[in-house]
């Protein structure tokens, strides 16, 4: 456990991608082969069902420090992290276990079904055992992912480095659906990929923003121009006689769309496609709220199949008759997977269309009809590009349209988490309505460091009134907000949800008299309803 | 003038110029210019510009005059030294915090109020050892009141960073340690006088070290860095800057580094990541939480006021465990002593709990 807490805090403090990569891959080099599983898990997102709850440590906690519960509320306000809000609290540790890394998740995943005193007695006999740095790594391991930067593409280089193996195939073999309860390091980092596991989905290529001129990127037919959907990226597969859905957090979640259960028959064996899941109505996508709408719950209703069907948006084609053709030119995989679209024939499974243009120019105008399409904007994929591993530049581009924006006065304020700690950097904004201000969103990126450290300034001195965490603030601090997309809501007092809001800039320049108005929103949802 | 009275008897009062005494006509640390100012220590918040008289500690003398001119008018006293203003008697003693810094202890027929000015209980080698003073009212301090900051002692600390400057000297980098240039770049010398061969420091750091050399205090000889100094001379050597150098083009000269921040906020990971360090050592000059309250309960004092800091938090916190304490609102903590930062220290001053 010491190692581990060394590499987190290691890993946590660097800023430098190589000396994280270095640290991990020394760390792999000599942590014995369980625990290497199970960083392999942690920093993969698939850490163990929780056993504990944040509840219960807090507690704890509290009768072990006999701090009162609002000075324990202050604490965690400030650091912006339960896990090490209790580390820091707890009196100092004996520093005397030696215990590896997967004794403790071993011993945690064990308590699932022991009764309260049993978990309260492992607990602390734990803090008493470890030092605060060791407490702060376990406790993390309880309550939630470490935030610590660690990329799946830095933890897959490491393992390319300590392994010895491409890193595209890593990436293929730690991909999808395993457990690390079931599996060593070795089984799963061994030859054979899909042969183990037939739901094995294929890493994922993804593009960078384009942030130059397209016309910078050379002949337009050397492209192919898509439309780029606002839904979730997801992979299907067919292999054993089996459907599986993936998404591109490497959930699989077949169960949650039977609206693709007939695409089992319909496709042949060992296919694998690249496209997107997207609710639709009459051949036009609905906002991406209705989808939300069909991920959160565990069993589908018929109302919600009504309400937001569901569609599979196809723009690319990985496997065929069971061979990985990820390295044929993008036209030829296209055009098997227009005939394969057109032959299944099914109203689940759409092609998303290309775009035929002659210049870029016309293309650019194109883009600027992308909301009326129900669409982001385009994306920009070389016609004899291979299909990629991770997010690479070069051969594929997304080229979004400009957000929507509104100006917006700050009325609450409340702290932020990890590096945000102790600094008010958590907004609400309102836009007016008569001499009213109506909350309408939160944001809480967007500005610069310093710009944060001016508005948590100010903040501090111009607060009104504390509400728990939040404070209410002077409405005088205007800001541009950006966001993609609007929708009706009316879970919201303002009767509108957006869609990745965020900061755009702060108008120093502009009075808060002069925000705009809650008409003006309505203004924009009436323009942009889809 | 806006005058908030509390006490029985008010021997000091909190007034929109500072913290004044009505009946001696002189003020503490005032942050708007009066006739007499009685200054607990020399940094930029309790040491302003522009009053009449300053008073002070012997030791602090040079550095109000390093930092306010040579030509402001500063008398200096010992600890203990008693003075009178119509019939108010008024003695320094040890607050731990930087050379020469000092509480201020006001005698008004019988009544003693002391105001802490900025301090903390570790006795750091160089800075004094705090002395609790016993009185009826206390007015603290509490940068660090929260019970997330409780500091390992200080040789632990420079034990570690002793331990990361080899480290970086087998991994060939130099080491550049950030810390206020007043106070923490004192303390780090005299307790890391012969952690490498040479040392060397910015201009900031450089000039108040040579003064207080000049003065007689056992620091170590360090070398000044100047856009003429050849990169080489800092090889396996360490560096010291103030704060304000993270994030500068001054830092590029020591290329290849690794940089180590000294702040008491370095207590909480996220307050490292934002600074972009390499290491952060939380090694504060203010008292951490258990300090505090050690502080608090030595001067037996019946009534508190919590200034700069979390004082919301520790008023209340003082409140329920049977010490009357009120949180007043001060403009100290405005250049951030620790994180170089201009800003406000959290100063909570919006949910007065009484």
């Amino acid at each position: 456990m010491k190692e581990f807490a060394a590499l987190i805090k290691i890993l946590s403090n660097s800023t430098k991608t190589n000396e994280k990569l270095d640290a991990l891959s020394r760390y792999l080099a000599t942590a014995d082969a369980p625990d290497r599983l199970w960083v392999l898990a942690l920093f993969t997102g698939r850490r163990p069902k929780r056993t504990v709850n944040a509840t219960q440590l807090s507690t704890w906690c509290l009768q072990m420090t006999g701090l009162p519960a609002w000075l324990y509320e202050e604490c965690y306000h400030t650091v912006g992290d339960l896990a090490e809000t209790i580390a820091l609290l707890l009196p100092p540790g004996k520093s005397i276990s030696v215990h590896p890394l997967h004794y403790w998740i071993e011993q945690l995943i064990q308590l699932e079904k022991a009764e309260e005193s049993i978990k309260q007695a492992f607990i602390l006999k734990a803090w008493e055992e470890l030092d605060t740095s060791e407490r702060f790594v376990f406790n993390k391991l309880i309550t939630g992912g470490f935030r610590i930067g660690v990329s799946q593409k830095m933890m897959v280089n490491a393992l390319a480095n300590t392994y010895n193996i491409p890193a595209p195939t890593i990436s293929h073999m730690i991909s999808g659906n395993w457990d690390p309860q079931q599996t060593t390091i070795e089984a799963l980092l061994s030859e054979n990929i899909t042969e183990a596991d037939a739901s094995k989905p294929f890493p994922f290529y993804l593009a960078y923003a384009l942030e130059i001129d397209p016309s910078e990127l050379g002949a337009p037919e050397q492209w192919q121009a898509e439309w780029k959907w606002d839904g979730i990226r997801g992979q299907i597969i067919k292999r054993n006689g089996q459907l599986f859905v993936w998404s591109r957090g490497e959930e699989l979640i077949t169960e949650k769309f039977p609206e693709y259960q007939p695409l089992l028959e319909a496709l042949p064996e060992g296919t694998v496609l690249d496209g997107e899941i997207l609710t639709f109505t009459d051949g036009f996508p609905l906002p991406f709220q209705t989808l939300q709408t069909r991920i959160g719950r565990k069993n589908v209703t018929r109302k919600q199949l009504q309400e937001a069907p569901v569609v599979f948006l196809s723009y690319d084609l990985l496997e065929w008759k069971g061979e990985d053709i990820r390295t044929t030119a993008l036209q030829e995989r296209r055009l098997l997977l227009e005939q394969v679209v057109e032959q299944i024939n099914h109203p689940a499974l759409r092609l998303s269309p290309a775009i035929t243009f002659h210049d870029w120019d016309e293309l650019a105008r194109f883009r600027m009809q992308a909301r009326e399409k129900g669409s982001e904007g385009l994306m920009l994929k070389k016609l004899d590009s291979s299909y990629q591993v991770g997010r690479k530049r070069g051969d594929w581009w997304k080229w979004k349209i400009d957000p929507l924006t509104i100006d917006a006065v700050m009325i609450y304020a409340q702290k932020g988490h990890g590096r945000r700690s102790n600094l008010y950097t958590d907004y609400t904004f309102a836009v007016r309505d008569g001499d009213q201000l109506v909350s309408f969103t939160k944001a809480y990126s967007g500005l610069t460091d310093k710009e944060i450290n001016e508005v948590d300034n100010w903040v501090k001195r111009n607060s009104l009134e504390k509400f728990g965490p939040v404070r209410t603030v002077k409405p005088e601090l205007v800001f541009e907000i950006g966001f993609e997309g609007i929708a009706a809501s009316n879970r919201h007092k303002s009767g509108v949800a957006l869609r990745f809001p965020r900061i755009l800039r702060w108008r120093k320049d502009k009075p808060p008299a002069e925000i705009n108005t809650l008409e003006d929103l309505q203004q924009l949802l009436r323009t942009h309803k889809q | 003038m806006k005058i908030v009275y509390f006490a029985s008897m008010q021997v000091l009062q909190f007034t929109d110029k500072g913290i004044y005494c009505p009946a001696g006509d002189f003020y503490i640390d005032p942050w708007q210019p009066v006739e007499r100012a009685i200054i607990t220590h020399a940094h930029s918040d309790h040491a302003r510009y522009g009053n009449k008289h300053y008073l002070c500690h012997h030791d602090s003398v040079a550095l109000l005059q390093l930092r306010l001119g040579q030509d402001i008018s500063v008398q200096g006293i010992a600890f203990g030294e008693t003075i009178r203003y119509n019939g108010v008697t008024v003695s320094l003693h040890p607050a731990g915090h930087i050379i020469g810094s000092a509480q201020v202890r006001v005698e008004q027929e019988n009544e003693v109020w002391v105001f802490s000015g900025d301090y903390k209980v570790e006795n750091d080698g160089i800075s004094g050892q705090f002395e609790p003073v016993r009185c009826n009212t206390f007015i603290t301090e509490c940068t660090f009141g929260l019970p997330i900051y409780n500091w390992q002692p200080q040789a632990v600390i420079f034990s570690n960073i002793r331990q990361w400057i080899q480290d970086n000297q087998v991994a060939g980098k130099n080491s550049v340690l950030l810390g206020y240039s007043l106070g923490k770049a004192q303390r780090l010398l005299y307790n890391l006088r012969d952690v490498t061969e040479q040392i060397w420091a910015h201009g900031a750091i450089y000039i108040p070290h040579q003064l207080l050399r000049e003065k007689g205090w056992d620091l170590p000889e360090i070398h000044r860095i100047t856009p003429d100094t050849p990169p080489s001379v800092y090889k396996n050597n360490l560096i010291i800057g103030p704060p304000s150098a993270a994030d500068s083009s001054w830092m590029r000269r020591f290329n290849p580094y690794a940089l180590g921040v000294c702040s008491g906020w370095m207590q909480v990971r996220g307050n490292m990541r934002r600074r972009n360090a390499d290491a952060g050592f939380a090694l504060s000059d203010h008292a951490d939480w258990i300090g505090l309250l050690q502080a608090v309960k030595a001067t037996g004092a019946e009534k508190v006021y919590t200034t700069h800091g979390f004082s919301s938090v520790f008023a209340r916190y003082l409140t329920e465990n049977g010490i009357a304490a009120q949180e007043v609102k001060t403009e100290y903590g405005d250049m951030d002593e620790e994180t170089g930062i201009p800003e406000a220290v959290n100063n909570e001053s919006n949910n007065t709990p009484l």
